[in-house]
């Protein structure tokens, strides 16, 4: 890759739980700047995967560099040049927003004047400025994950883990982090997210691996994974719960694959429109058509045979 | 200039502590001297008109009794504070894993923790301190050592309780140590009358526990009369439950923190 140091380097890196092998000798290696996405269904090894590059969770087997470092010796130096936003808030709810950056710049060890100049700064940024001396109790979730993104920059962090960063959150919400998140980027900030959002991936990630069962099953941009593993467009089919399974043979040649799902068939095609044109010339009348462009839910479900979000 | 780990993790128990530390001081004085008027005055007019207090070294009930406060208040309130608040971190809160997530390590969180137990104590066992001040029985300047005692007394079963605590996901287990542990070592520890009146086979039971040395140590203290290599075996044993239980901690919380 490029001569800049990669943040992140992992070489078959496994990590196992006793008998259970949560990663399963996975290669990445993230850009300076990137924001890299680990998509897969809940159990795939994403979290895991995080915890390790987080620096606590020892690597049961393989090669992991963080900024070149290795986190068993250096964990203490590289934790204090990255940002950590876990799955579930761990804000301390009884305090203010304001006390829990301070609190929380101290334990990267900034003296009390730098935490609270700094808690300023990202106030604004996350747009917490009027709920400065409100409980983080009386917040709403979408402000709660702000405050947890606040408290994740107090560093300046070079690298910004985020896992599941919307998770719970309505669509607003996950907006308007979206956009925050965003200018980090803009910012420079490496980001790693874990997610099992396709829209999520899609808008966030530069680049991402699909990970299931503990394995990198396909890597590349969103896009890239769109056009190498389906077509362009789905024609989404209802015939009705009985139904789906014998009206296939009907549907041959209409497009491309055929995917069926206990709801809904999906037909793969390039023209979605004219494939369902098609269907009407054949007289086959569904009880609900949709045509939709394919997207990274369609990519994990051919890979997988399974849908992410059960 | 650096400030070290566990002070920059006590930081945020005292962000929690310093919003009710004025109500908990009040009730640190206001609940032993409930005690003392209750038990201490009552009993102790009962015992005291019997005119023999050979068994108690000469000494007025209410002396001996209250003197026991300073070790049994610091166990009932470290002890507490070892069990739920500290499993708070690592199961509800969670706010040891956004600890580790810095530069601070399970250790730093570890001894973070042994800190604010050490503060609590001492405002625990100071009001309890205060209290004696107010009597003509108990006010001498061996409540200072007294008080100090107490606070080791706590310690010893803080630490060993939170290496515990650090090992569970649940608090089911933590009713049966108050019931089972903590209760009857109040009961049995030599509180309310000396060991010497237990029958003799539960007598060596009491020597093991922390609370036996601890009420020796803060009793002696601040009655006088506390022999010095006595003295010595107290605070050994007492030291020596702190630094297992501060070992102890060291590796439950690690592995706990570190999956």
């Amino acid at each position: 890759m490029s001569s800049v140091q990669s943040p992140v380097v992992a070489r078959s890196l496994v990590k196992r739980f006793g008998d259970f092998t949560a990663v399963d000798g996975i290669d990445i290696e993230i850009a300076p700047g990137e924001a890299f996405g680990f998509l897969g269904p809940n159990g795939a090894g994403k979290t895991s995967t995080m915890r390790m590059i987080g620096c606590i969770s020892p690597v049961t087997e393989g090669e992991l560099s963080i900024f070149g470092l290795d986190p068993a010796a250096d964990g203490r130096e590289i934790r204090s040049r990255m940002g950590v936003v876990p799955q579930l808030d761990q804000l301390d709810n009884e305090l203010t927003v304001m006390e829990n950056l301070i609190i929380y710049a101290r334990y990267f060890d900034l003296s009390r004047k730098q935490a609270a100049a700094k808690a300023d700064e990202l106030l604004e940024f996350a747009q917490l400025l009027e709920k400065v001396d409100a409980k983080v109790d009386s917040l709403s979730g979408g402000q709660k994950r702000r405050v947890s993104i606040a408290r994740s920059l107090v560093n300046d962090p070079e690298l910004l883990l985020l896992d599941e960063p919307t998770t719970g959150l309505d669509p607003q919400a996950r907006h308007v982090l979206w956009d925050r998140l965003y200018q980090l980027k803009e910012r420079g900030a490496t980001q790693v997210i874990t997610t099992h959002f396709m829209d999520e991936a899609e808008q966030l990630c530069d680049r991402l691996v699909v990970m299931d069962g503990g394995r990198i099953v396909a890597e590349g941009s969103p896009r890239g994974l769109i056009n190498e593993h389906v077509r362009r467009e789905v024609l989404e089919v209802r015939f009705g719960r009985d139904r789906n399974e014998e009206m296939l043979p009907q549907l041959a040649g209409v497009g491309g694959r055929i995917e069926a799902l206990p709801d809904r068939l999906l037909v793969y095609t390039d023209d979605g429109e004219a494939a369902l044109t098609e269907l009407h010339r054949r007289e086959v009348v569904p009880e609900s058509s949709l045509v939709r462009r394919s997207s990274l839910e369609d990519v994990f479900l051919k890979l997988t045979g399974r849908t992410l979000v059960e | 200039m650096s400030t070290p780990g566990a002070v920059r993790v006590y930081l945020r128990d005292w962000a929690w502590f310093r919003q009710v530390v004025t109500a908990v001081g009040l009730a640190s004085i206001v609940q032993p001297l409930m005690f003392l008027l209750g038990v201490g005055l009552g009993i102790g007019e009962l015992v005291d008109s019997g005119g023999n207090t050979d068994l108690l070294d000469g000494e007025p009930y209410f002396a001996f009794y209250s003197s026991a406060l300073l070790a049994t208040t610091a166990m009932f309130v470290l002890g507490g504070e070892a069990l739920w608040p500290t499993l708070d971190g690592f199961q509800w809160s969670k706010a040891n894993y956004s600890m580790i997530a810095t530069p601070l390590t399970p250790t730093d969180v570890m001894l973070g923790k042994a800190l604010h137990f050490l503060v609590r104590g001492l405002v625990a066992v100071s009001g309890t301190g205060l209290v004696l001040l107010m009597f003509d029985d108990t006010r001498t300047w061996g409540v200072i050592p007294g008080v100090l005692a107490g606070v080791l007394c706590g310690m010893a079963f803080a630490m060993p309780l939170a290496a515990l605590t650090a090992t569970r996901d649940e608090d089911n287990l933590f009713p049966a140590i108050m019931r089972f542990g903590i209760t009857p070592m109040f009961l049995f520890g030599g509180a309310f009358y000396p060991i010497a009146q237990l029958p003799t086979w539960l007598q060596p039971i009491a020597w093991i526990t922390p609370l036996w040395h601890g009420i020796e140590l803060a009793r002696g203290s601040v009655l006088g009369g506390l022999e010095p290599l006595m003295a010595l075996v107290h605070i050994g044993v007492l030291s020596a439950f702190v630094l297992g239980g501060l070992l102890w901690a060291n590796r439950t919380f690690a592995r706990r923190l570190l999956l």
